[in-house]
Parts: structure tokens; C-alpha cells; sequence
């Protein structure tokens, strides 16, 4: 097993009511949502000795898993479609990553659940805001930091001792993978959210959330592409797993990155982390009113 | 004088009362999961099926190639096998104590001071959860084809240095447990740093040496000395020439690695519970 | 016979505090500063002062969870930082912030699980758990987890988990914090019968006033970390009753203070603003008054908490020698 989950932190207090006067207005949903993500931002900002620690973490999880993938590579030069030194930009891009789509559960999932716990989310679904776009929004906050802290600073490292591949090409072709990629990652963490809303939800319907959760990571981690580049499965597999959600967290992001995905190919990645999103947003809505009934039936 | 031997050192005295302690504390927490059945399955076969994932990357590794590093299938797997074996061992044993940090900050430490017994003892026996033991049951699982794929020649001396892996891994696993708890009482919330020691360090020891780059590999012999956990052993075990150029009787030499990293963890949790007891918090 | 005798003792703390973006700076503070006092075997003491004083590092240095910097300490005849463990079976600890009790287990788990790491035996075990659930009316909640309690409750269990072994010395750090009245009455009269009873030395940190009413006769008061009071609880509550507090809460925040004869704002924040007004005299004219003049939302009448009245005793920098009760009393 990889990394374990990052250090959980005692839920936030989280402060509705400054915002709620925000929704009144017009054109104050979208100020309600962006005050919440650099709310949430913010908050994980604060824990500044745990960002160092994870850093250092997911560096050393960069080098060593770095060494498995240039041993493989150097046998096997042009596996998978990757040469050497895109592998290598695989590792260290997917372990930036690792953090922003919470390939490990956590984020906001820790929060919901602590709040399904303690009975505070039958209080949540009474406020005048869509819980879903809420907890997206304290989670894209949460994703942005992580980006910006954890996600970087691996990565710079990771380019100091490994020859790692930039986008390349015309200065167009340049600015459009940059744009596509940043794009693409922002689906990325949003399809990861949404998946891990679902599974947060169930824990409704079970008493214990956590096998709900090692299943989803265990997925999660597998078909995302985070472990290895999935055209390394077995073809059928490989195929199959391309199409699925989890491809939208981490291989669809980094093949844009890596330009093995241009034109049409970028467009119908994004596209497809596109349609996912929208699927399990649908998902969510749904399941969201089954529990909102389900609590006004029984009281929580 | 022979009076004098006859009664035993105090150490002797205080490590008894510190593991009963740690028995009573963990049996009543294992007696509590159990309770649970249902639940107490699902989290073992989850946790087994976790660490399951890392030979999986393995195994789709050599879909593609008949060795890595120069070593095939069944000696990556001893070494993913050994590895993830001590590294659970160690997890089920002290394995709560990653979540020190946390402890510091709501104060419960100051409940645990209070009771008549060590606080290194209680505090690896607090939640004591037998559903770590899924990735020992695992690894012991890939250990074990391992094996059968291998043919080893056992001979005494073998099955000794087998035996001596298993129990020293486990001590240098745990003893990165206690220092990786102890540094949480200076820095509380820096809980992930033992983590690249731990799984980070069981990771890295699932692939062979020759994997990695020669300082990386030096630093796992003389720094942290983790090499010693299943490389080092592998090598005589498995009969493999030495890529990392060390004394060869480095290979018989876990248990002084094993009671250098005890040694260490014991005098950091020292430092640790010291500034504690000296700063409250 | 004292059984807990401190004598000059010290605990200094190095705080590092942020100055500017990046620079700290690294200052001491003396959290307790020369402190001496003696407790005799069988005394039930109250502890008090106002937060930050000095009471909790105190608690921490007698059961030996904190060393102190300077000084000498002795409870039961041990020194508590060097002989920790042994002394842990001869003193009860209670903290009100926290448990000690195991929080995913059934209450009966954490007694269980005491019995066998202080090695009560059987019979006196049984008789004082007995004891306990009967007179904490615990019967009912020995099969619940600790973390399914109510604070009253759990501060029942806890307090009884602390009385399992005998112990001759039993701290109370904020028993009845957050505790509604039926449970701190029944707290409040289980304390005075084990003291009675058992002789067990009680020394124990509250904010109420009431605590220390009930159960103690002497109480001792500690500020900036010595004790600057000790005695019994009369004067003391003659100074309490010097000052109440409305909180009044607008329906919109006003910029100025309310201004009412007979009382004065001492703190706004948004449309809530706190008034003192002496507390001898009735609360309903100058409610009538502002009612008159602003729309209200809510009020409530605080009663002089512990530390406004330590605060109001020795404030205004007097010096030491002024620090007497007397003094102050005389100068209402």
C-alpha cells in the first residue's frame, strides 16, 4: 500500500451563517461559493507543519517510485506508449496529484462523514444552499491549495534529479496543452469530489463508512492510472478502464499534459471527464433528495 | 554474589509490568472489534485487498519483462512478501501511535500519564485493531507462493535467518513507529513524515536494490538502516550476488540493525515524553 | 500531616510568538512562580483564580504529568515527576475538559480494565464500584460507550473511575464545567460523602462559585502564578456580588454604546453589547429603559464569574502587600 491518509483534522465548525447573507443577492451564489473555496483554502493553509510533512512525504514516495518505473522503462524502452522520460513525468505528475484528487479518500469526505456522524449534516440539508455545490466548492479550495503546495514542490524536486518532459511543440500547441491541462485537472478534482460525495453519502445507509471507502479507494487508486499508466493492462482491461470515471482523475489529466493527447483526442478527453462530471453530479442530486427524504422521514 | 543474580535488573521488573499493561489495554480493545463482526470483516478484507494493490502493479510490471533489477517474479515477491509482512507485524503491534500527534493536541496524553503504567505501552495498545492483521495474512499469502515458486534448499542456518528477518524486520518497522510518534510530540501535526519511513520504506524494500540509485540504497544501509529489514537477508537467503558492495557479513547482521533502530527509538520517545512532561502540550 | 506539600516551585514555559511575517520571537513565561502551600490529609480545598493563572500546570506538576523548573514537591510522600507510576495508584485524577474514561468503550470496559492496571482486588473493588453506581446512579449506563454520554454523565463515570483504587488524594480540575444543575448537585454531594467518608484529600479547580460554597472550606486563590489568597470563602463572596452583566442583543448593531443611567457598556461586538450595573441593585429597571429606547432581539443576566471577581480584587496594579482580601473588601 502508498501513502496513508494524510493527517484528519477535527472537522470545521463550518461558518454558514457569515455566509448565507451572501446568497440573498444577485449574482450571490457564485460570490456564496467562491467566499467558501478560499474559506476552505484558507483553512488548510493553516496547517502549515502538516503541508511540510506531506511534502517531504509524497518526495520520497516520488523517488522511490520513480527508480521501479526507470528500471521497468529502461528494459522495455517505449512501453505503454511512453518513452523514459515521459514515464518518469508520469510519477512525479501523478504524485502531485495524489493529494489535490484525495486519491486516498479525505478532503471534504472526512467532514461529511464526521457530520453524518454527529448528526450535523440533518442540519445542513435545511439551509437555503445545494449542499453538493458547497461541499464542491469547499473541496475545489481544498484541491487548490493542495495543488499549489503539495502538488508543486514534489514536482520541482522531482525535476531536479529526474529528466522530466514539458509540454512541447509551437508556442500555440504549447499554450493550448497548458490550457487543456489546467482545464482537465480542474475535472480531474471534480469528478474525484463527486465520486467521493456518493460514497460519503452512503455512509446514511451503513453504519460503518469505512468499508464503502477502502473499496472506492482501492478503485480509485487502481483504474485511476495513479499506480501505473493504464494501457499497461492487459488490452481489453486497458480499454475498459479508459472509459471509466476513475481514467477522468489522473490518466486523462497527464496524457493532455504529456501530449498524448491533442486535438480531437484532447477534445474528447475533456469531453469525457465532461460527461462523468455531469453523470455523477445527476448521481449526487439523487441521492442527495433520498437522504433529504429519508431525514425528514425519520428524523435523521 | 550469587545472590546478586538472582534478582532480576529493574528493567527487567518495569518491562514486565509495560507489557502487561499493553496485554490488558489491547485486549479489551480487541475484545470490543470483535463485537463488531460484521464491521471487523469488512475492514480486514479491505485492508488486505489495499495492501493487495502493490503486488498487482507488480505483477502487471512483469506482464511486460521477465526481470527487474535482474531479479525475477518470485525473488520480487519474497521481497514484497518480507517487506509487507514486518511492516504489518509492526502496524498491528504499534501502529496506533501514528496517531500521536493528535493525542498531544486534545490532551489525552495528560489521561494516559495519570494511570500506573508505561505511556509508551498504553499508548501502542490503544486501539488495538486486529484488522491490521489483513495485510499480514496477505503478505504472508505472496510470501508463501513466493516460496513454492523458489525451491529453496532449506538448511538450518536458512530457516534461522528467516525467522530472524521476520522478528527484526518487525523491531525496525515498529521502532519507526515510536521515533515517527516521538517527533509528533515536538511537531504535532506533522503525522506524515514517518509515513515515507514506514509504507514509504516497505515500498521501496518490495523492489530490489538494484532498483535504485547507490546513494538512495547506501542511505538504507548506514542511515536508516531499513536494508537490513529484507534486502540484506534476501541476498543470502536467495543466494543473489551483492549489488550494493557491503561487507558480506552485513547479511547476518539484522538483529545489531534491529537493536541500534530499538536503541534509537527508545532514547527519542525518551526525548520526546521529556519535552512533554516539560512543556504541557 | 500534610500530605501534599509544595514549596517554592516554579514552572517556566518558553513561548514562541510570531512577529511579522516570518520572525519569532521567543519569550519566557512563568505560568507558576514561587508557589508554596501544604494540603493536611483529609482536607477538601478549592483551587482558584482566573484563567492562565496557573491552576492546570499546577494539577499537572502534582500528578506528576509535568516536571516542575524549580521548587519541591511532595504528595503521599513521593515526589510525583520521578515516581510517577507509583504514585499514580495512590492519587484520583478528574479532568473536566477530558476523559480519562476509554471513549469507543462501554463504561463498564474502562472500570474493568482499572481494576486490572491498578490491581484492586476483587472484593474492594466490588464494593466501591457498588458504591459508586448507586450513589452516581451510574446502574443504567455501565453498557453504554463513553462516547454516547451526556457531559454529566460522563463526568459521573469518570469521577468514579477515578475513586475505584482508594485513593488518598483526588484532583478535580473543572468537575462541574458544563454540567447542568441536577448533575452538579449530585456531584457536588457524592464529593462531600467520599471526603466525609473515606477521608480521601480533595483538592479541586472550578469557575463556580457554588463548587467551592458547597464543598470547601478553604479555599486558596492563585494569580500570575502564586497564591494570593488563603482562607475561607467569606470574604471572597462578599467582593463577588460587586458587578453584574447584561448582555443585551439589538435587532441591528448600534454605533454607540447604549447609553442608560445606572450602567455602562463594557463590550460590543455587532448588534450584542454588555452592560455592568452593581448587583445589588434590580435588573428590570434598566431593562424597561433600554426596551424603551432600542428594538430587542434577546438578553440574559450574567452573574460575576470567579475570574471577573480575582480580576476585580487585584487589579488596578496594587502591590503586594495590598493584595489581601481585607483590603479590598474594605474598599467596596
Amino acid at each position: 500500500m502508498a501513502q496513508s491518509l494524510a493527517p484528519a483534522h477535527p472537522p470545521d465548525p463550518t461558518p454558514f451563517r457569515t455566509f448565507r447573507t451572501l446568497s440573498g443577492r444577485p449574482g450571490g451564489s457564485l460570490r456564496l461559493y467562491a467566499a467558501v473555496a478560499r474559506g476552505s483554502f484558507r483553512r488548510y493553509a493553516g496547517y502549515r507543519a502538516a503541508t511540510w510533512a506531506g511534502v517531504f512525504t509524497n518526495t520520497v514516495f516520488g523517488f522511490f517510485i520513480a527508480y521501479t518505473y526507470q528500471a521497468l522503462w529502461q528494459i522495455r524502452p517505449h512501453l505503454g506508449g511512453y518513452d523514459l522520460s515521459a514515464a518518469l513525468t508520469y510519477v512525479w505528475l501523478g504524485q502531485a496529484l495524489l493529494m489535490p484528487i484525495a486519491a486516498m479518500g479525505g478532503g471534504v469526505q472526512d467532514d461529511i462523514e464526521a457530520r453524518i456522524i454527529n448528526g450535523d449534516i440533518a442540519v445542513d440539508l435545511y439551509r437555503p444552499v445545494d449542499q453538493q455545490l458547497w461541499w464542491l466548492s469547499a473541496d475545489l479550495g481544498r484541491a487548490g491549495y493542495h495543488l499549489l503546495s503539495r502538488g508543486i514542490v514534489p514536482l520541482l524536486v522531482g525535476g531536479l534529479f529526474f529528466h522530466l518532459r514539458m509540454p512541447a511543440g509551437s508556442p500555440a500547441a504549447q499554450a493550448l496543452t497548458w490550457a487543456g491541462a489546467t482545464v482537465s485537472v480542474a475535472l480531474a478534482v471534480t469528478v474525484s469530489f463527486l465520486l467521493r460525495y456518493l460514497a460519503a453519502l452512503t455512509g446514511f445507509w451503513l453504519m460503518d463508512p469505512r468499508g464503502v471507502r477502502q473499496v472506492t479507494v482501492v478503485l480509485g487508486m487502481f483504474f485511476s492510472g495513479f499506480l501505473l499508466p493504464l494501457s499497461l493492462l492487459p488490452s481489453t482491461l486497458a480499454a475498459v478502464a479508459q472509459q471509466l470515471p476513475w481514467a477522468a482523475m489522473v490518466q486523462i489529466p497527464l496524457d493532455v499534459f504529456l501530449q498524448r493527447r491533442t486535438g480531437a483526442a484532447l477534445a474528447q478527453g475533456l469531453l469525457l471527464q465532461l460527461g462523468w462530471a455531469g453523470l455523477l453530479l445527476g448521481a449526487g442530486q439523487l441521492l442527495q433528495r433520498a437522504v433529504v427524504r429519508k431525514v425528514v422521514v425519520q428524523g435523521g | 554474589m550469587a545472590e546478586s543474580l538472582s534478582v532480576p535488573p529493574p528493567w527487567y521488573g518495569r518491562t514486565r509490568e509495560a507489557l502487561r499493561a499493553y496485554r490488558l489495554v489491547a485486549g479489551m480493545w480487541l475484545r470490543a472489534s470483535l463485537a463488531y463482526r460484521t464491521s471487523f470483516w469488512i475492514t480486514t478484507v479491505g485492508n488486505a485487498v489495499t495492501s493487495l494493490l502493490d503486488f498487482v502493479v507488480i505483477a502487471v510490471m512483469f506482464q511486460h519483462t521477465t526481470t527487474l533489477g535482474g531479479w525475477t517474479l518470485p525473488q520480487v515477491a519474497f521481497l514484497y512478501g518480507t517487506s509487507g509482512l514486518t511492516l504489518g507485524l509492526a502496524d498491528l503491534l504499534v501502529g496506533s501511535l501514528d496517531q500521536l500527534g493528535q493525542r498531544v493536541r486534545d490532551g489525552s496524553v495528560d489521561t494516559v500519564l495519570v494511570r500506573p503504567a508505561a505511556a509508551l505501552a498504553q499508548l501502542s495498545a490503544d486501539r488495538f485493531a486486529l484488522r491490521r492483521a489483513g495485510r499480514v495474512v496477505q503478505n504472508l499469502l505472496v510470501l508463501g507462493w513466493s516460496l513454492w515458486e523458489l525451491q529453496l534448499d532449506w538448511t538450518g542456518p536458512k530457516l534461522l535467518v528467516m525467522a530472524v528477518l521476520v522478528v527484526c524486520g518487525t523491531v525496525i518497522f515498529g521502532s519507526a513507529f515510536v521515533a515517527g510518534a516521538a517527533f509528533q510530540f515536538f511537531a504535532t501535526d506533522a503525522a506524515e513524515v514517518q509515513n515515507s519511513v514506514t509504507y514509504g520504506g516497505a515500498t521501496m524494500l518490495q523492489y530490489p536494490p538494484s532498483v535504485f540509485a547507490r546513494d538512495l540504497v547506501r542511505g538504507a544501509v548506514y542511515g536508516i538502516p531499513l536494508a537490513f529489514v529484507n534486502w540484506l537477508p534476501a541476498l543470502y537467503l536467495l543466494g543473489l550476488p551483492d549489488p550494493i558492495g557491503v561487507p558480506g557479513w552485513f547479511r547476518f547482521a539484522s538483529p545489531l540493525a534491529a537493536l541500534l533502530c530499538a536503541a534509537a527509538a527508545g532514547l527519542a520517545w525518551r526525548a520526546g515524553i521529556r519535552s512533554y512532561r516539560s512543556t504541557g502540550s | 500531616m500534610a500530605i501534599i506539600e509544595v514549596e517554592d516551585v516554579a514552572r517556566t514555559f518558553t513561548v514562541r510568538r510570531k512577529v511579522g511575517r516570518l520572525k519569532r520571537e521567543r519569550s519566557e513565561v512563568r505560568a507558576v512562580d514561587g508557589l508554596s502551600f501544604e494540603v493536611a490529609a483529609g482536607e477538601m480545598v478549592g483551587y482558584i483564580g482566573p484563567n492562565g493563572a496557573g491552576k492546570s500546570t499546577t494539577i499537572k506538576m502534582l500528578t506528576g504529568i509535568l516536571v516542575p523548573s524549580e521548587g519541591r514537591l511532595r504528595v503521599a510522600g513521593a515526589d510525583p515527576s520521578r515516581e510517577r507510576v507509583r504514585l499514580a495508584r495512590r492519587i484520583g485524577v478528574v479532568f473536566g475538559q477530558r476523559t480519562t474514561l476509554w471513549w469507543d468503550l462501554p463504561l463498564r470496559d474502562s472500570y474493568e480494565l482499572a481494576r486490572r492496571i491498578y490491581r484492586i482486588e476483587d472484593a474492594r473493588y466490588r464494593r466501591n464500584l457498588d458504591r459508586c453506581i448507586d450513589l452516581l446512579e451510574l446502574g443504567p449506563l455501565l453498557d453504554v460507550p463513553v462516547r454516547q454520554l451526556s457531559l454529566g454523565q460522563r463526568m459521573r463515570g469518570d469521577i468514579a473511575a477515578a475513586l475505584l483504587h482508594d485513593p488518598e488524594v483526588l484532583y478535580l480540575d473543572e468537575p462541574t464545567i458544563g454540567l447542568d444543575v441536577v448533575s452538579k448537585n449530585r456531584v457536588r454531594e457524592f464529593l462531600a460523602e467520599i471526603n466525609a467518608e473515606s477521608g480521601t484529600t480533595v483538592l479541586l479547580t472550578t469557575h463556580d462559585l457554588t463548587d467551592i460554597e458547597r464543598l470547601c472550606s478553604r479555599v486558596m486563590v492563585i494569580d500570575h502564578g502564586r497564591v494570593v489568597y488563603d482562607g475561607g470563602l467569606e470574604g471572597l463572596h462578599n467582593v463577588g456580588g460587586s458587578e453584574r452583566t447584561l448582555v443585551v442583543d439589538l435587532a441591528a448593531p448600534e454605533p454607540d454604546p447604549i447609553s442608560i443611567p445606572g450602567a455602562r457598556v463594557v463590550r460590543m461586538e455587532g448588534p450584542r453589547q454588555w452592560l455592568a450595573f452593581p448587583a445589588t441593585d434590580s435588573a428590570a429597571p434598566l431593562v424597561a429603559a433600554i426596551a424603551a429606547r432600542y428594538p430587542l432581539v434577546d438578553l440574559s443576566v450574567k452573574e460575576p464569574a470567579i475570574e471577573d471577581v480575582i480580576a476585580r480584587m487585584y487589579g488596578g496594579g496594587t502591590t503586594e502587600g495590598e493584595r489581601s482580601l481585607e483590603g479590598s473588601v474594605a474598599g467596596a
